[in-house]
């Protein structure tokens, strides 16, 4: 038993002693590291994460909403490799390109190990880091760093999830459900913040059922189509992966998604910037949502695939008890935010990686719908 | 005691598949296995499954907190038996759906999918799909919150469903949406809103199933604004009796206007054959052929243009109706006073396209009549419709799976 245990133990050191962290970005073009150390993205120490050199960090005109976690999006391409622009789909990336997205709450200044805090903050424009120059993470918690790999193959997505000392990132394939409390002013409320499988990463990064290959889905022209601080300051930021040589392709007629929540943008660009971000990696007429016939990227014009008066086909009683997708004028009667509004997983909208309603996002969602004309009779 | 006995028995059991069995309790007071590594476990064998993998659960009962998804192709997947391999969803805290498989060559069998918040098996974009023994059920009954859909293959080409039993979905127990090349047979559909619903599919054979007890029993269905229009399917030899459920569907869904006592509906669906099936005690009428402007949902707006919301091509011959139309539901009440009794065994609601000459809606079933409803005339010429004696000029081919 003992010589069994000194052996386990032996291994152990074994393992440790072979595992260098390496301290720059390091593409593993077949294999899938347990830990995040071994991509050698990052460095955690003195209450920082910074990212290693070649790793520039971007925004976008608007998130996906992950039950309000505040995210650090970074992009890393091999020496000398470069991006192919494309007006429409994600940027077509080289080989060895690597896509981290890390995950974090604000935390209640008062709790001594912000990562082992139960509790997590709505954030605010004074909780928000830009990333640029890493995070400072006195009062954050890190829940998890989803990577997009580029490989010969493809792309590959792998969610890794932060340690109770935030130290260390293992690879969680099948995910995890981390529950928390979510503290907005006096209210709380509990919720079960969910990391997806592989498979669901899929779910959502598969945007075409014919070819079920993943893509990203934010590093498309509309969604970086903004400035953002970073190297050579607060720039444009395709003109930004342009200048590191990150980017080739670009030009001066960009589309560009409205920033969801600038408050300069008409409703109605805002929410339809909202709804593609959100919606139209599935609703799409090549996504999983195809087989609904409601399309939501930014693109589309023809009402009937926005969901005005639209029926629904297979909402079940996600319909709310309401007849159309969208009905003109009458945000109480449209479907859309019924399901935006649910908690339901039989009912609500995105399926995945939501269980609080997105109340800004609510709003002006009921705000567009509000604004819209005609009717359904 | 007896409990204590039972659990025992349990363990032993789940010792055989499990391996040791140490003396602790196998079960919780619930009856479901503690075996808090299994939920993981499946998914990382989902994750790792290869073409001509099976993955094979014991039997028990375990609990699932999180959909369960599948990717690969090539994958089977079976249990011990659809009353002793379940896969329970009472604890489900996300995902729309129990288990989403989008996997070419996917065959499921012997288990038990229960009480998802969503659907229950969904299955989407891929060629060929066996679902064979399983059973899909909410345990609590009918209810407006069980999930909508049992077995729920969508946009797959080459479908199989056989030897299932699916019960209490709050839309449809057996639902093939926007498929090719169906065969649905020797199913149990019960205590649902729609027993089986094939919808903008093409070629499907709905067979040997027993449908009872549900709102509506076979629904073949065209919905509108989808890239795919469904027809060609066959409904023969089905038990369809007593589906007289009150509709407990979520408002606004294509079902929720399908009245109590309804047997067969087809739907602004074309080339459709219903024959040899055994139909009784549908309080509505046995059989239903209806426009898109009888369903009601959207009857007050334009139809998309790309839409055929008429019925075309139906033809109902050779089947055994007894009783029915004794009590209609309520949009179908108002015929009853125009006929003088109960409403006979084919219902059609009288829509016809004006470009088309011969709507092809023809019943050649012994004495049956047929009740032309004249909805477009608002009821004003109800009257039982001789020129529905017709008979296609060819019939359709039997569906044959390229499994």
């Amino acid at each position: 038993m003992t010589g069994r245990l000194l052996a386990i133990l032996f291994a152990i050191l074994l393992v440790q002693g072979c595992r260098h962290a390496p301290t720059e970005v390091t593409f593993h073009a077949d294999e899938n590291p347990e830990t995040l150390a071994e991509w050698g993205l990052f460095t955690v120490r003195d209450e920082r994460i910074v990212p290693h050199a070649g790793m520039v960090t971007y925004e976008l005109n608007a998130p996906l909403f992950s039950d309000y976690a505040l995210k650090w999006r970074t992009i890393w391409m091999p020496q000398g490799a470069r991006a192919q622009y494309h007006d429409d789909e994600a940027f077509h990336f080289p080989v060895g390109t690597i896509v981290t997205k890390t995950f974090y709450y604000p935390t209640p200044a008062a709790v001594e190990a912000p990562q082992q805090s139960g509790t997590v903050l709505k954030p605010t424009p004074a909780t928000y880091q830009t990333g640029v120059d890493g995070l400072d993470l006195k009062n954050v918690r890190l829940l998890e760093t989803r990577l997009l790999i580029r490989r010969a193959a493809g792309w590959v997505a792998l969610p890794y999830v932060w340690n109770a000392d935030g130290t260390e990132a293992t690879l969680e394939r099948t995910g995890a459900q981390i529950p928390l409390t979510f503290k907005n002013g006096p209210s709380k409320s509990s919720f079960v913040y969910s990391v997806p499988n592989q498979n669901q990463c899929a779910g959502c990064h598969a945007t075409d059922f014919r070819d079920r290959k993943l893509w990203p889905i934010g590093l498309k022209a509309r969604h970086m189509n903004r400035s953002f601080p970073g190297p050579g300051g607060e720039i444009n930021q395709l003109k930004r992966l342009t200048a590191l040589g990150y980017l080739k392709g670009s030009n001066e007629n960009v589309p560009a998604n409205a920033e969801w929540q600038d408050p300069h943008a008409d409703i109605p660009s805002r929410a339809r910037s909202y709804l593609d971000v959100n919606c139209s990696h599935c609703h799409s007429k090549t996504g999983p949502a195809r087989t609904s016939g409601l399309w939501l990227a930014t693109g589309p014009t023809d009402p009937r695939r926005l969901g005005m008066c639209k029926p629904p086909v297979a909402a079940g009683r996600g319909t709310g008890g309401r007849p159309f997708d969208v009905v003109p004028g009458k945000p109480d009667e449209s479907i859309l935010v019924y399901r935006m509004q649910s908690t339901d997983p039989g009912e609500m909208m995105p399926e995945l990686g939501r269980s609080l309603p997105h109340q800004e996002a609510l709003d002006l969602v009921t705000r567009y719908i509000e604004a819209l004309e005609g009717n359904c009779s | 005691m007896r409990q204590t006995s039972s659990a025992l028995m349990a363990c032993a059991a789940a010792a055989l598949f499990l391996g040791a069995c140490n003396g602790s309790p196998k079960v919780d007071a619930e009856g479901f296995v503690v075996d808090p590594d299994f939920e993981k476990e499946l998914q990382e064998k989902l994750l790792d499954a290869k073409a001509g993998d099976v993955i094979e659960i014991p039997a028990g009962k375990y609990a699932l907190s999180r959909s369960l998804s599948l990717s690969a192709n090539g994958v089977t997947i079976r249990g011990a038996g659809m009353d002793k391999t379940i896969l329970s969803f009472a604890r489900q805290t996300s995902g729309a759906e129990g288990m989403l498989v989008t996997g070419d060559d996917f065959t499921i069998e012997d288990l038990a999918i229960e009480d998802t918040k969503g659907d229950a098996l969904k299955v989407t974009g891929v060629s060929n799909t066996v679902i064979r023994r399983v059973r899909a059920e909410w345990t609590g009954g009918p209810k407006t919150s069980n999930g909508a859909y049992g077995l729920y293959p969508v946009q797959v080409t080459n479908v199989l469903i056989e030897g299932a039993v699916v019960k209490g979905a709050s839309d449809a127990g057996i639902y093939v949406g926007q498929s090719n090349t169906v065969v649905v047979r020797n199913n149990r559909a019960q205590g649902n809103v729609a027993g089986i619903e094939i919808e903008n599919t093409t070629s499907a054979d709905v067979y040997g199933n027993v449908v009872s007890g549900n709102t509506g029993g076979i629904l073949v269905f065209n919905l509108p604004d989808l890239p795919v229009p469904g027809s060609k399917t066959r409904v023969f030899k089905n038990k369809i009796d007593a589906n007289n459920l009150a509709n407990f569907a979520a408002p606004g869904s294509a079902v929720s206007n399908v009245s109590p006592g309804s047997g067969v509906v087809v739907n602004s669906n074309d080339l459709v054959e219903i024959f040899d099936n055994d139909l009784t005690d549908n309080k509505t009428a046995h059989v239903i052929i209806s426009s898109y402007f009888a369903v009601g949902f959207d009857a007050k707006r334009a139809i998309a243009p790309a839409y055929d919301p008429y019925p075309e091509n139906i033809y109902v011959t050779g089947n055994r109706f007894l009783r029915g139309g004794t009590d209609p539901g309520k949009r179908y009440a108002p015929l009853m006073a125009a006929v003088g009794g109960p409403l006979p065994p084919v219902v059609w609601d009288g829509y016809v396209n004006p470009k088309v000459k011969m709507p092809g809606i023809c019943v050649q079933n012994g004495q049956a009549k047929t009740l032309n409803a004249d909805l477009p005339g608002k009821f004003i010429n109800v009257r039982i419709d001789s020129s529905v004696d017709c008979a296609p000029p060819s019939r359709l081919p039997p569906v044959s799976l390229r499994l």
